[in-house]
Order: C-alpha cells, then sequence, then structure tokens
C-alpha cells in the first residue's frame, strides 16, 4: 500500500513536468489517540496547482496544515514523517514557523482581512517581514501585490478604507494579495471558493491560473468541477488516505481506483 | 458499480445505454438483411431495409439530444463521461452503418439479375463477416467485453482481404463479359459499402474499449494488408 501510494504520487510530479516542490513521505498524523492520516507520501510539482479532494473528513486539510505546520497550533495534534520543501525537512528544529508561513501562504474558507485598510493589509506581511525599507518600497510592493490579485483597479482609489469593507470575493483577493506581498514559495488554499458566489468564483480561479506560473498551488476545494478546472494534479484523499494521485484529466477521465471512480462520478460521499 | 447518490442521473444514463443498444439492434438486421435481400433478389426485404434507415436517423437524433442534455446538466466524468462520450461516437458509426445497409439494399432492387451472378456467392461469404463482426461488437458493447472488442477491431483484415479478392473476381467478369458490367458495378459498389460497414466495426471495437479500459486501441500497430486503393 504504502508503495502503491508513493508510486502514484511521483507519477503524478512526473507527468507535470516540473521540478518537485514538497515531497511528503510516510506522513502519519494523530488527533491525540484519533488517527486522521495514514502513511500519505506524495510529491506535489512546483509551478502548478495540485488539487485535493475527498468527502468531508477525509483529511485532506489536515494534510494541507502540515506543509506551513499549521497543525502545531493544536495541542493535540501531532505529526510524524517528512516533508521536505526544497529538500528541507518543514518539521526540523531549525526551521522557525514564523518564517516557514511566510514561505508558505495559506487563503482559507472565509475571507479574513484584518480589521485595518486596505492598504496596510497587504503591507502588514511586507513591514514585519522588513520586505520594504521606505514607504516608495512599501507603495511598489502593496500596489504589484493587489496587481497580481486582480484587485489593483477596484481599490486604487480607496486604499485606506477597511479591507473589511468589500465584498466577500475582493475580500477573498485581497487576503490572496496579502498572502503573495511577502513572495511566498507555496500557496495552501482551503476551499477558497465555498463561500462566494459564481463570478467571485471565477475571479478567484482565474487569478489561481495566472499565479501558478510563480508558485506551487494546493488547494483543498469540495468542487470536483472546480478541482477539474483548476488544477494540473488531483489528489483523492478517503478515510485519512492518500488514494490516487495523478495529472487531474487522468483523474477525472479514467481514475485508476474503485474510491476515487465513485467519489468523483457521485456515488458516494 | 454502485449506484448514483442522484436516482434521476443514473436514470438518465441508462436511459442513453437502452437506447443505443436499440439503435445498434437495428443496424445489426439492417446490415444483415441487405446483403440477404440482395443476394436472394427479396425485394420486399430490400424495400424493408430501407424504410429501417429512418427509424436509425431517429434514435440517433434522440439520443444526440440526451447526451446534449446530460453533457449540460450533469457534466458526467470518469466511468460516466466515457459513456456519453462513447454514445456520441457509436452513435455516429451506427448512423453511417445505416446509411450505408440501405444503400446496399437499394442496390439489390436495381441490380439487372438476367445473367447469372457468380460473384453474389463471394458478396453473400462477405456479408456474412461483416455481420458477425457487427454482431460481436455490439455484444462486446452490451457484455463490456474487452477482449471481444479487440478480437474485432484485429479481424477487420478479414474483411479487407474479402474485399479485395472481391475486387479482383469481379473485375474479372467484367471482361469476361461485357454485358455483366452494369450489374458487376453495383457489386463492387455492394463490396465497397460492406468493407465500409466493417470499418465502423472497427471503430466502435474501439469506441467500446476506451468504454471499458479508458485506453485506446488506435495507438497500438494493427497489421494492415497491402490492398487496392479503391
Amino acid at each position: 500500500m504504502k508503495h502503491e501510494a508513493l508510486s502514484t504520487a511521483r507519477a503524478g510530479a512526473a507527468a507535470a513536468g516540473t521540478a518537485t516542490k514538497v515531497d511528503a513521505r510516510i506522513v502519519n498524523v494523530f488527533y491525540g489517540d484519533k488517527q486522521a492520516i495514514f502513511d500519505v507520501s506524495m510529491r506535489i510539482p512546483d509551478r502548478s496547482v495540485t488539487a485535493f479532494i475527498g468527502p468531508s473528513g477525509c483529511g485532506k486539510s489536515t494534510f494541507l496544515r502540515c506543509i506551513n505546520r499549521m497543525n502545531d497550533t493544536i495541542d493535540i495534534a501531532r505529526v510524524e514523517g517528512v516533508i521536505d520543501i526544497d529538500g528541507e525537512d518543514v518539521n526540523d528544529r531549525s526551521v522557525d514557523p514564523v518564517v516557514l508561513r511566510a514561505r508558505v501562504g495559506m487563503v482559507f474558507q472565509k475571507p479574513n482581512p484584518f480589521p485595518k485598510s486596505i492598504y496596510d493589509n497587504v503591507a502588514y506581511g511586507a513591514r514585519i517581514h522588513g520586505l520594504a525599507r521606505t514607504k516608495a518600497d512599501l507603495d511598489v510592493v502593496v500596489q504589484s501585490a493587489l496587481e497580481r490579485a486582480g484587485l489593483w483597479n477596484e481599490v486604487k482609489d480607496r486604499l485606506e478604507s477597511p479591507g473589511t469593507g468589500l465584498s466577500g470575493g475582493q475580500q477573498q483577493r485581497l487576503v490572496i494579495a496579502r498572502a503573495i506581498a511577502v513572495n511566498p514559495e507555496i500557496i495552501l488554499m482551503d476551499e477558497p471558493c465555498s463561500a462566494l458566489d459564481p463570478i467571485a468564483t471565477a475571479k478567484i480561479e482565474e487569478l489561481i491560473d495566472e499565479l501558478r506560473t510563480r508558485f506551487c498551488i494546493i488547494i483543498v476545494t469540495h468542487s470536483m468541477a472546480q478541482a477539474a478546472r483548476v488544477s494540473q494534479q488531483t489528489a483523492f484523499f478517503h478515510l485519512g488516505k492518500l488514494i490516487e494521485m495523478g495529472p487531474t484529466e487522468g483523474i477525472f477521465t479514467n481514475p485508476t481506483d474503485q474510491r476515487t471512480q465513485d467519489y468523483i462520478t457521485g456515488r458516494f460521499g | 458499480m454502485s449506484e448514483h447518490t442522484v436516482r434521476s442521473y443514473a436514470d438518465e444514463l441508462d436511459r442513453l445505454t437502452d437506447d443505443l443498444r436499440r439503435m445498434a439492434g437495428i443496424a445489426e438486421s439492417m446490415v444483415s438483411d441487405s446483403y440477404t435481400g440482395m443476394v436472394r433478389g427479396d425485394m420486399s426485404l430490400c424495400e424493408d431495409v430501407v424504410v429501417r434507415d429512418k427509424e436509425i436517423d431517429r434514435h440517433h437524433e434522440d439520443i444526440e439530444r440526451g447526451i446534449l442534455r446530460l453533457l449540460a446538466l450533469r457534466q458526467p466524468v470518469g466511468p460516466d463521461l466515457r459513456l456519453v462520450f462513447c454514445a456520441m461516437k457509436m452513435s455516429n458509426d451506427l448512423e453511417r452503418v445505416g446509411d450505408l445497409a440501405k444503400n446496399i439494399a437499394r442496390r439489390g432492387r436495381a441490380i439487372d439479375r438476367t445473367s447469372d451472378l457468380e460473384a453474389l456467392r463471394g458478396i453473400e461469404r462477405m456479408g456474412r463477416a461483416v455481420s458477425l463482426q457487427m454482431q460481436d461488437v455490439l455484444d462486446a458493447f452490451t457484455g463490456r467485453d474487452a477482449d471481444l472488442a479487440r478480437r474485432v477491431w484485429e479481424n477487420d483484415e478479414d474483411i479487407d482481404q474479402h474485399y479485395n479478392s472481391l475486387f479482383r473476381e469481379v473485375l474479372t467478369y467484367m471482361m469476361e463479359d461485357p454485358r455483366t458490367i452494369g450489374a458487376s458495378t453495383h457489386l463492387m459498389f455492394i463490396a465497397k459499402n460492406l468493407e465500409r460497414i466493417g470499418d465502423h466495426c472497427t471503430n466502435i471495437a474501439e469506441t467500446v474499449t476506451f468504454l471499458i479500459t479508458g485506453t485506446r486501441l488506435s495507438n497500438e500497430k494493427r497489421p494492415k494488408v497491402s490492398g487496392i486503393d479503391a
């Protein structure tokens, strides 16, 4: 089983034709006595979008949160195994989780802008990480991040208004701008569109497609159609195990595993 | 496979399969009746084949409508997507098979039978071989039998050989007795139509294989007989 998961995941990275960014090997996660992730191994390629799909409680979010050590914030959570980013284990003692989370940005289901101005929301990370020395530098960082998030034209005249005053879709793009302002390498997205209407969703999907030329993007989604639309690789989780991973087109036309087949065609879950 | 969570979706997919099976059944009977009626000179059988072609066309339209509806409303994926995709291809092939059978039946009515047509025996042999291909490939679809589909695919070589030898044979009769040229030309076209039906069986075999396995046969090399470019 271990070997099987390992080899399908490797095939996924190889098929994408890019270098491996994240290499996870035999990862197990426990919440207290309860095991949430079982022996998950996968390689996630750089500069592409990898989607995690699976029924609720299958462990896809838990696994996503291992990559930037968000599970550290949960007292009873325990992570075993190795997760390398560019060959360096994120769980190594020498890794500062704060620095790690700047390298690995995260976007959540509900947009969570700080109760600050639009400008400060984006400038915040750049300030604390010392990425801008002068106000002019900071202006450049903020503008470029908002532009890349496709929000600049909508907010350039009201940068001092509170970020919380934007619409849901705009707020989500604002937090994406905030994440990319600190020049991350990986962006984790946990159901980034589930609170948005179809137009706002389409904008985020378009944005994801643009961002993948620079970043390694991993997205957890309940929408199979969204996984099919935005990702190049898809990983299917079930009951804490990685069942199948491969090029998205293959997963949605000819899945190998019966459980994947049943799930994507709407036969259980 | 376990049941769909959405019952009406499963019903629509089942209906598509049933429609396709019915259409295939008509096409299959048209093929065997067309060459039989033609060989025996059974005019009413030939006429019946011509009429049945309208039925095939009606099924073809119904299936297309069903497919459009499934694509628009259900966005099928995985094996369901393969079924819808294959239904589209198969119904196209079957519609063409219907046209070709109709053409054979029409020539069967028109053919001049005053002189002895030796080549009819060859046509009958070839017709039987093509009918069998048709039967097998549809059984492969109904029974989801990838091995049988593959055999049909490989057997097309035999059909091509039948056609090549019939072509030479008919050519000889024409040279021997110019009075048979009119009828022989009909026979030549009939042989060609049977050969085309054989090709559609091969297409369907590829489609059925993709439906079952998700992989394509056409990437592999099939031994091809060098024949007549007619």
